[in-house]
């Protein structure tokens, strides 16, 4: 099938098999490889991405559903060769270790903030349910969030 | 002096490429040609195989060969064990990198099939069509050893895979005087470890060299080369490991697997690059687990609580084969660390290893400590419940006092350095441990079950001696090695052994250049993970990295400093002996104006226009480390739960870990390793465990039913630390990847118990699933 997306602002046009998975799109059509793949059931958020503006899960997502949305990565993040601010967060406060769900976390906070700008720090883990990292026990993450929350003026 | 790097938080040096999708794991490699490898796997735990069928398989769009069992054999040897534990007949049985005739495991790998891409690949392993007879199976450790157990290997005799013993004192004597003993069976359920990055391996034959690659998301690509070597028969100076970015590995990427040897083979047989990466469902059947023991323990100890006497014999699973490095866990890192932070004259243990029909075990984050503390740590708290005494007050009598500078246990070991108490009063005084006794004696009243768990715990890392590494079977040395070279332009590169993959190594080992040296941090750039790049080491597990492959950073760059010093005073033409260095310059003493930066001492190494007779040019230089000793931290975590009585469910409320690693490089860094480690062994305590049906069938298989910790139900973990710097260390360091694990698991299990203790509730298996606390609470058991 014929789809066209729009990730990170560029325009991608590919003719796919119908069960291609998003994740498999943006990796290996794309070649953004920042996108990670966990545990392929939806369980662990690694692969987490913004779908025109709305965290998905792009492991249990068809790459056909995306088509004529635009799609941001962790790629398409920093703007101008300058973090976002929550990135900037992860980084200042140790929210992470080994990285591989580093993407997804920082997709997923992104998105918590635009909707709660200034979360609690139970929010903040509530908010992060659906996304398991191994490394930190979650709660340098959690500080991050709440660095970030703060620098966006939430 | 300003403010020392050592010691500062600064932020890590590798996350910028972390957060911004820009790092490299080996399943975003991608080369010219590239094909992929799917695995078929046994479904069965314990079959024959009668026959394979792959003519459609290799019909099928796509695909470019199809190997079973039959093309292997002959060219890929076994997959060697590297952990043989003398005195104690360990059979190593043969594990074939593909089964040919008899499967052992669900997960054991049955064909490999080469597509074009990895759909056509996969399509392809449902094509494949093979004749089992099922066999019936085993699990149970214990069971295994029985009369009546299926049999797993002929040359195995009642599945036993090694029998391990260990004493000091007299424990028979000691039981037989004991005015009172404790016994307990403990369970230590298997466990999946669960790196976020499943397994991953990209191979690439370059025939007319003769050549190997391997991408490979491991802890220790050295070890994976001098294996592939005596797997492949490519010679190992004709074999490059890479291990990229690699995501998490808490033990279980320390084994050498089949699954990149079958890689390799197909490169070799294709000519073709050849990736492979598995899916969490395969990684949680073909990629090793962690614990798996029966433990039947026994402890003796005086009416007023003095512990006279430790034994127990362990029933610990090994899986279908012996992992690289299975046999050592439950024996020299568990059985040697029964005396813990405790005075114990008397101890044995008696250690079996069993096959049976599951994926095999390894080191899982801890490995054997863990174990070792939840055992003693569960003993004593069973103790003070049928002496009546506080569980810290039965603590206070035991603990080992204070020492700098080496204490012998009966096991055998020599600690390092401790301060066992202070770190118990730090957790008691943060905790306002007695309050919090009062609050649950009121609570209860109220019909609110809260719980206390304390834990001392002190455990062996930092591995090790090579000398005691040999005497304990372990396949090679336990040193490690740096080369710090400068450049012209006063750039640092650190060349290190050790593979780190999460713990921040490129921060911290910079910061100890920085340190030593004076440079920016910002001036320094650590390499590792390349076997073609990198001196030798031995890896990346038992919180080594920083203990010896720091400690091989720290004095390269002492070596450098003295050569800097010798050029320094020729170059300001002073006494060689009238030079001294501080803050990154080389001085005249007395003169501090007269000077030379090491910068300067680097461009003029670098050039070598003048230079002192007889010295070479150049400003690097290389350390081989072999610890003396291992190192001990210790410390006392306290773990505090409210159990709902209506529903079993058990709230963690507050978590006190505190914490001595000798002097700390990076605090921020430390915490994060004290954090994670934390919570893993919360998940062992109370949510995570591998089951299986009684044909071996992995029902936990998939992150839908294995329950990981998730942020919404931890609290945040309250982080103390006393300091204690190993008197042998050359930068008084001891490890901290572990001990959070190690310390975590008993702090909360003993949490449940003692929340439970009013309704005579002595102890539950692993993980405390709330309908477990619940049939316990209401009798139903």
């Amino acid at each position: 099938m014929n789809i066209q997306v729009k990730v990170n602002g560029k325009s991608y046009q590919a003719d796919v098999e119908p069960r291609m998975l998003l994740v498999h799109f943006l990796r290996d059509v794309a070649g953004l490889t920042g996108t990670k793949i966990g545990c392929d059931t939806s369980q662990c958020g690694s692969c987490v991405v913004l779908m025109d503006g709305v965290t998905v899960k792009s492991c249990t997502c068809l790459a056909v559903h995306a088509n004529g949305s635009s799609i941001t990565t962790i790629e398409g993040l920093a703007q101008d060769g300058k973090l976002h601010a929550v990135q900037e967060a992860f980084w200042n406060k140790h929210g992470l270790q080994c990285g591989y769900c580093t993407a997804g976390m920082i997709l997923t906070v992104t998105e918590l903030l635009q909707r709660n700008p200034k979360p609690t720090a139970e929010q903040v883990r509530q908010g992060l349910k659906g996304n398991i990292c191994r490394c930190t026990g979650y709660q340098n993450i959690v500080r991050a969030a709440l660095a970030a929350a703060e620098a966006l003026g939430g | 002096m300003t403010t020392r790097i050592f010691g500062s938080g600064i932020r890590r040096r590798e996350d910028p490429r972390l957060i911004t999708g820009k790092a490299t794991y080996t399943d975003d490699i991608k080369l010219p040609g590239m094909v992929y490898a799917a695995i078929l796997r046994s479904p069965h735990a314990h079959a024959r195989i009668r026959s394979i069928d792959t003519s459609a398989a290799a019909a099928a769009p796509g695909v470019l060969a199809v190997y079973t069992g039959a093309d292997v054999e002959g060219v890929l040897k076994p997959i060697p064990c590297a952990w043989v534990v003398p005195n104690s007949d360990v059979k190593q049985v043969a594990y074939p990198a593909i089964a040919k005739d008899v499967v052992r495991y669900v997960g054991d790998a049955v064909a490999v099939v080469v597509a074009e891409d990895r759909y056509q690949a996969e399509d392809a392993l449902e094509l494949i069509s093979v004749d089992y007879e099922v066999l019936p199976a085993v699990i149970n450790p214990e069971a295994a050893l029985g009369p009546n157990a299926p049999q797993l290997h002929a040359d195995a005799p009642k599945n036993q895979a090694f029998h391990w013993v260990a004493s000091g004192g007299n424990v028979d004597d000691a039981f037989k005087s004991a005015e009172v003993v404790v016994k307990d069976t403990i369970v230590q359920q298997k466990l999946i470890p669960n790196a976020m990055e499943p397994r991953s391996a990209v191979a690439s034959w370059l025939a007319p060299m003769g050549e190997l690659t391997i991408w490979n998301s491991t802890q220790n690509p050295h070890i994976v080369r001098f294996i592939t070597c005596l797997v492949t028969g490519v010679p190992e100076h004709k074999i490059r490991i890479i291990a990229p970015e690699v995501g998490g590995g808490f033990g279980s990427k320390i084994a050498v697997y089949p699954w990149e040897m079958i890689v390799a083979f197909c490169a070799m047989k294709l000519g073709l690059p050849v990736k492979w990466t598995e899916t969490r469902t395969e990684n949680y059947v073909a990629t090793t687990h962690g614990r798996d023991h029966i433990e039947r323990v026994e402890l003796a100890a005086t009416r007023s609580g003095k512990i006279t006497g430790l034994r127990a014999t362990v029933y610990a699973g090994m899986g279908a084969y012996l992992s690289t490095a299975g046999p050592g866990i439950p024996t020299i890192l568990h059985g040697l660390m029964y005396s813990g932070p405790y005075a114990i004259p008397n101890i044995r243990a008696d250690v079996y290893g069993v096959f049976t029909n599951s994926t095999p075990v390894e080191a899982y984050r801890g490995a054997g400590r863990p174990e070792a503390t939840f055992l003693l740590e569960r003993m004593i708290d069973l103790l003070a419940v049928q002496l009546n005494l506080d569980p810290v007050e039965v603590r206070r009598r035991n603990l080992i006092p204070k020492f700098d500078n080496g204490y012998d246990v009966a096991i055998g070991l020599k600690y390092d350095s401790g301060d066992y108490q202070k770190a118990l009063d730090t957790a008691l005084t943060h905790t306002s441990y007695n309050r919090l006794r009062q609050e649950q004696q009121q609570l209860r009243q109220h019909g609110k079950y809260m719980g206390i768990g304390v834990v001392c715990y002190c455990e062996i890392c930092g591995l090790g001696p090579s000398q005691v590494a040999g005497a304990v079977g372990f396949g090679g040395g336990l040193w490690e090695s740096a080369i710090v070279r400068f450049y012209a332009t006063g750039k640092v590169n650190v060349f290190v052994g050790t593979s780190p993959h999460g713990q921040g190594e490129e921060t911290t080992f910079a910061q100890i250049i920085a340190d030593e040296l004076g440079v920016p941090v910002d001036d320094v750039e650590v390499v590792h993970g390349d076997t073609d790049l990198t001196p030798m080491g031995w890896g990346t597990y038992g919180s080594r990295t920083t203990v010896v492959g720091g400690a091989a950073v720290a004095l390269s760059a002492r070596k450098i400093r003295e050569k800097g010093r010798l050029l320094a005073a020729h170059l300001l033409e002073a006494a060689e002996a009238d030079v001294e260095y501080a803050d990154g310059k080389f001085f005249v003493r007395g003169s501090p104006d007269k000077s030379k930066t090491i910068q300067d001492i680097a461009l003029m190494a670098n050039v070598a226009w003048n230079m002192p007779q007889g010295m070479e040019p150049g400003l690097e230089a290389t350390t081989f480390y072999d610890p003396p000793n291992f190192t001990f931290p210790f410390g006392t975590h306290i773990a505090v739960v409210i159990v709902d009585p209506d529903n079993g469910h058990i709230d963690l409320t507050k978590y006190v870990a505190v914490d001595d690693c000798g002097r700390q490089i990076n605090p921020m860094v430390v915490e994060g390793q004290i954090h994670g480690g934390v919570v893993q062994g919360v998940g062992q305590a109370l949510w995570e465990g591998a089951v299986y049906d009684q044909n071996g069938q992995l029902l936990t298989g998939s992150m839908l039913d294995y329950a990981l910790p998730r942020a919404h139900l931890l609290p945040d973990v309250e982080t103390l630390s006393t300091t204690t710097p190993s008197p042998h260390n050359p930068l008084g360091v001891k490890g901290i990847g572990e001990t959070g694990t190690i310390a975590s698991t008993p702090a909360v299990y003993n949490a449940v118990i003692d929340a439970l203790r009013h309704l005579g509730v002595t102890g539950l298996e692993m993980p405390l699933t709330p309908e477990k606390v619940w049939r316990a609470i209401h009798q139903q058991g």
